[in-house]
C-alpha cells in the first residue's frame, strides 16, 4: 500500500515536529494542571497555517491533504494530546463541515478566518440525553419566517470556552426522527446563546470542554446549512471524518508515552541493570512498537480513502477502534515500566493514561465504532 | 534597505560525537542544521526588511546539501539564497572562506542589480568557535563591522547597534554599507509556514563557482589559501580534582571555601 509519504509530508511533519518539541511539549504538564486553553501556542499554529490544513487556499486554506493534517495532529500528540484535539476537533468538526454541505456564502464567511485561526470553531451535537444515541435529540429549531429560534441545551462541546464558530444541530420536525434533524452554523454572539459550565475532566485537561446553552436564540436564515432535516446525515459524515483525527490523536499518544518510556528504561537502574536490559522491558516495549505501528497502518490507510474518495467509514471507524484501544494500552504498560515514578505528576505518564482514556470515548465510542464495522461487514 | 545574511549549515552539535579512534568528527548519521546564531542574524534581517522594505538575500558555502540550509532560510522571510560551492574551495579556513564569501557578495550585487545596506552573520558557527568569518569579511570588503549585536536600529540611513558587552551592552552607530554579527537573542526566530516551507522547496538556489567571479584570486582559496591548519582534534579528558567539604555546618563550609579560594588567588 502507497500511503503517499512524499517529500512534502516530510518536511510538514520536520516543521511540526520542531515546533510541537519547542513549544508544545514544555506546556503539556502544566495546561493538564491549569486547565488553561493553550491560546499562544494556538495562535502561533494559526501563522503556521495549521488550523485549515486540508483546505484549498481559496478559502484561506494550505491546500494540504488529509494525510499531512492526520500527521500533524499525530505528531502534536505525541507531546500534548490537548493540542491534538483543539486542532482536530476545530479542523474536522468544525471547518470541514462548513467546507463540504455549506454554501458558497458560508464557505466565504467562516473558513477564510477559521482557516487563518482568527475564529475557533467547535461542534455540538451531543447533549445530556442524546450522547450514543444522537439520534434523540431535544434541542429545537423553530422556523419564524426570517429567522430560526434554537432551544435547548448541548454538553462536552470541545473548544466551547474559546470558540467563536459552532456547528450545531437541532430538531427541526420531530415527527421525522432523524430526518427531521437540521445543522447550523451559530456564531458566539448571537442573542440567546451562551456558555454554560466548563467540565471538570479527568484528561485533555485543557481543551475548554463545556456546556452550550441556547434560550430562545435567534440564527439567521442562512445559517441553516445544506437541506432541512439532512442534519443527522451530516453529523455522521462529519464523524466519520472526525474519527481519523482522533485516531491519530490517539497514534501520537501512544508515540509519545513510547519515546519516552524508551528513554527512561536506559537511564533508570534496578538490580544494578538499566531497566532496559531485563528482558521484560525488552518485550514489552517491542510488543507495543509493534501494535502501535499496526494502528498506524490502519490510521493512514483511513486518511488516503479519504484523500481518494472512497468510502471510508468503515476504515476510520476500525482506525479509531484499535488506535485508542492501542493508547490506553500502552500507556498503562509504559506506566508500569515507570513504576512508581509513574504513578506521581513528576512524570508525563499518568497524564498520557489519562488523556489516552477520551480516545475510546469521544467521537462515538469503541462500541460504536465496533457497530459500523459490523453493519458494514453485513453482521445484522 | 537590502541586506545579506551569511549562514554556515552545521552538525546539530546536540548530536555530536567525536570517534575515539581517530579523533575526527562523526559525521555519519548527525542531522544538519543551520548555525543557530545565523537563524537569529536572519530574523534580525528579516524583521529589519520587514519594516524597511527592500530584499533579503541568503548565502552560503558549502556542499550541495547546504541547500537545504538556504531553503530553510527562504522558509522564515529571505527573498532569495546563493551557494557558494566548487572542490576549488575544499579545506577553506576562515581566512579563505572570508575571501571567497566577500568576493561572492560583490557578484551577487551585480547579479541581483542591488548594493547590501547591510551584511548579517551569526556571532560563530557552533561547529568551529572561531567567530572570525564575520569581522574577516568586513576587513576584506573594507566596511565598518560591529559585532555581538543583541539589536539593531536604523535611524536616518544609519544604525544604531546594541552590542552584547561582559557588563552589560554597549550602543555603538555606524553609517552604511556594515557588517554585524549577531548573538543569541532575547526572541526566538519564527517558525515556517505551510506556504513558505512550501514555496522554499519549489525554489531553485543558484550555486557560484570561482566562474561566476572572474575577480578572485583562486591562490587565497581552498587549502592553498589558507594559513590555519589543524594539527590534531581530541577530546579533552575531564579531571574531577575539586576539594569536597563534607560534614561540616554551611557556615563553617562557606568560611572555608573564601579561604581556599583566596589561598589559589581567585579571589
Amino acid at each position: 500500500m502507497n500511503f503517499r509519504q512524499e517529500e512534502e509530508h516530510q518536511e510538514i511533519l520536520e516543521m511540526v515536529h520542531e515546533f510541537a518539541v519547542n513549544e508544545v511539549k514544555p506546556l503539556a504538564g502544566e495546561i493538564d494542571k491549569t486547565e488553561e486553553f493553550p491560546t499562544k501556542n494556538v495562535k502561533m499554529m494559526a501563522e503556521m497555517g495549521l488550523l485549515g490544513m486540508p483546505f484549498p487556499e481559496e478559502y484561506g486554506g494550505s491546500g494540504m491533504d488529509t494525510l499531512a493534517y492526520i500527521q500533524t495532529v499525530e505528531e502534536l500528540s505525541k507531546y500534548c494530546a490537548t493540542t491534538g484535539v483543539i486542532v482536530s476537533a476545530h479542523t474536522s468538526l468544525c471547518c470541514q463541515p462548513i467546507y463540504q454541505f455549506g454554501t458558497e456564502e458560508q464557505k466565504q464567511k467562516y473558513l477564510p478566518k477559521l482557516c487563518s485561526g482568527e475564529w475557533i470553531g467547535a461542534f455540538a451535537l451531543t447533549e445530556p440525553n442524546a450522547g450514543t444515541d444522537a439520534s434523540g435529540q431535544q434541542t429545537v429549531a423553530v422556523d419564524m419566517g426570517d429567522h430560526w429560534v434554537l432551544n435547548g441545551t448541548k454538553i462536552f462541546v470541545t473548544n466551547a470556552g474559546v470558540a467563536d464558530v459552532f456547528f450545531v444541530f437541532a430538531m427541526t420536525d420531530k415527527s421525522q426522527g432523524t430526518k427531521g434533524i437540521s445543522a447550523f452554523i451559530v456564531e458566539k454572539g448571537f442573542k440567546g446563546f451562551s456558555i454554560g459550565k466548563q467540565e471538570d475532566k479527568m484528561g485533555i485537561r485543557a481543551s475548554s470542554t463545556c456546556e452550550l446553552i441556547f434560550e430562545d436564540c435567534i440564527v439567521p436564515k442562512e445559517n441553516l446549512v445544506g437541506e432541512l432535516g439532512k442534519g443527522f446525515k451530516y453529523a455522521m459524515m462529519t464523524l466519520d471524518g472526525g474519527r481519523i483525527g482522533i485516531a491519530a490523536q490517539a497514534l501520537g499518544i501512544a508515540e509519545g508515552a513510547i519515546e519516552e518510556t524508551v528513554k527512561y528504561v536506559q537511564e533508570r537502574k534496578q538490580f544494578g541493570c538499566r531497566l532496559s536490559q531485563f528482558q521484560n522491558t525488552q518485550f514489552e516495549l517491542a510488543q507495543m512498537q509493534a501494535n502501535t505501528e499496526a494502528a498506524k497502518l490502519l490510521v493512514y490507510q483511513a486518511a488516503c480513502a479519504k484523500d481518494d474518495n472512497e468510502v471510508f467509514t468503515h476504515k476510520a471507524a476500525m482506525a479509531k477502534l484499535v488506535a485508542s484501544r492501542n493508547a490506553s494500552d500502552v500507556t498503562r504498560r509504559c506506566l508500569q515500566l515507570y513504576g512508581g515514578y509513574g504513578y506521581t505528576k513528576d512524570y508525563p505518564m499518568e497524564r498520557m493514561m489519562r488523556d489516552a482514556k477520551i480516545t475510546e470515548i469521544y467521537e462515538g465510542t469503541s462500541e460504536v465504532q465496533m457497530m459500523v464495522i459490523a453493519g458494514w461487514m453485513g453482521v445484522k | 534597505m537590502n541586506i545579506c545574511v551569511c549562514i554556515k549549515q552545521v552538525p546539530d552539535t546536540n548530536e555530536i560525537k567525536v570517534d575515539p579512534v581517530t579523533h575526527t568528527l562523526v559525521r555519519a548519521g548527525v542531522p544538519s542544521i543551520v548555525n543557530p546564531f545565523d537563524t537569529y542574524a536572519q530574523e534580525v534581517g528579516v524583521r529589519l526588511k520587514e519594516k524597511l522594505g527592500g530584499k533579503l538575500i541568503v548565502v552560503s558555502m558549502g556542499p550541495s546539501q547546504a541547500k537545504e540550509a538556504i531553503k530553510s532560510c527562504l522558509a522564515v522571510g529571505a527573498d532569495g539564497g546563493y551557494l557558494i560551492s566548487s572542490n576549488k574551495f575544499g579545506g577553506s579556513d576562515t581566512l579563505a572562506t572570508s575571501y571567497i564569501l566577500s568576493e561572492a557578495i560583490k557578484t551577487i550585487e551585480e547579479k541581483e542589480e542591488l548594493k547590501f545596506d547591510l551584511i548579517l552573520c551569526g556571532k560563530q558557527a557552533v561547529d568551529g568557535d572561531t567567530a572570525q568569518v564575520g569581522p574577516e569579511i568586513a576587513e576584506h570588503l573594507n566596511l565598518p563591522q560591529i559585532t555581538y549585536a543583541l539589536d539593531i536600529i536604523e535611524k536616518d540611513g544609519e544604525i544604531q547597534v546594541k552590542r552584547e558587552c561582559e557588563s552589560g551592552y554597549d550602543m555603538i552607530s555606524t553609517t552604511l554599507p556594515a557588517v554585524v554579527t549577531v548573538v543569541k537573542l532575547p526572541y526566538e526566530p519564527r517558525y515556517p509556514t505551510i506556504k513558505s516551507k512550501m514555496a522554499a522547496k519549489k525554489k531553485e538556489i543558484p550555486v557560484l563557482t570561482e566562474e561566476d567571479m572572474p575577480a578572485l584570486k583562486l591562490e587565497y582559496c581552498g587549502l592553498k589559501g589558507s594559513p590555519t591548519k589543524v594539527k590534531k582534534t581530541y577530546t579533552p579528558v575531564r579531571e574531577k580534582n575539586g576539594i569536597k567539604l563534607a560534614g561540616i555546618p554551611a557556615e563553617e563550609a562557606a568560611k572555608q571555601v573564601v579561604q581556599l579560594m583566596y589561598e589559589a588567588k581567585i579571589l
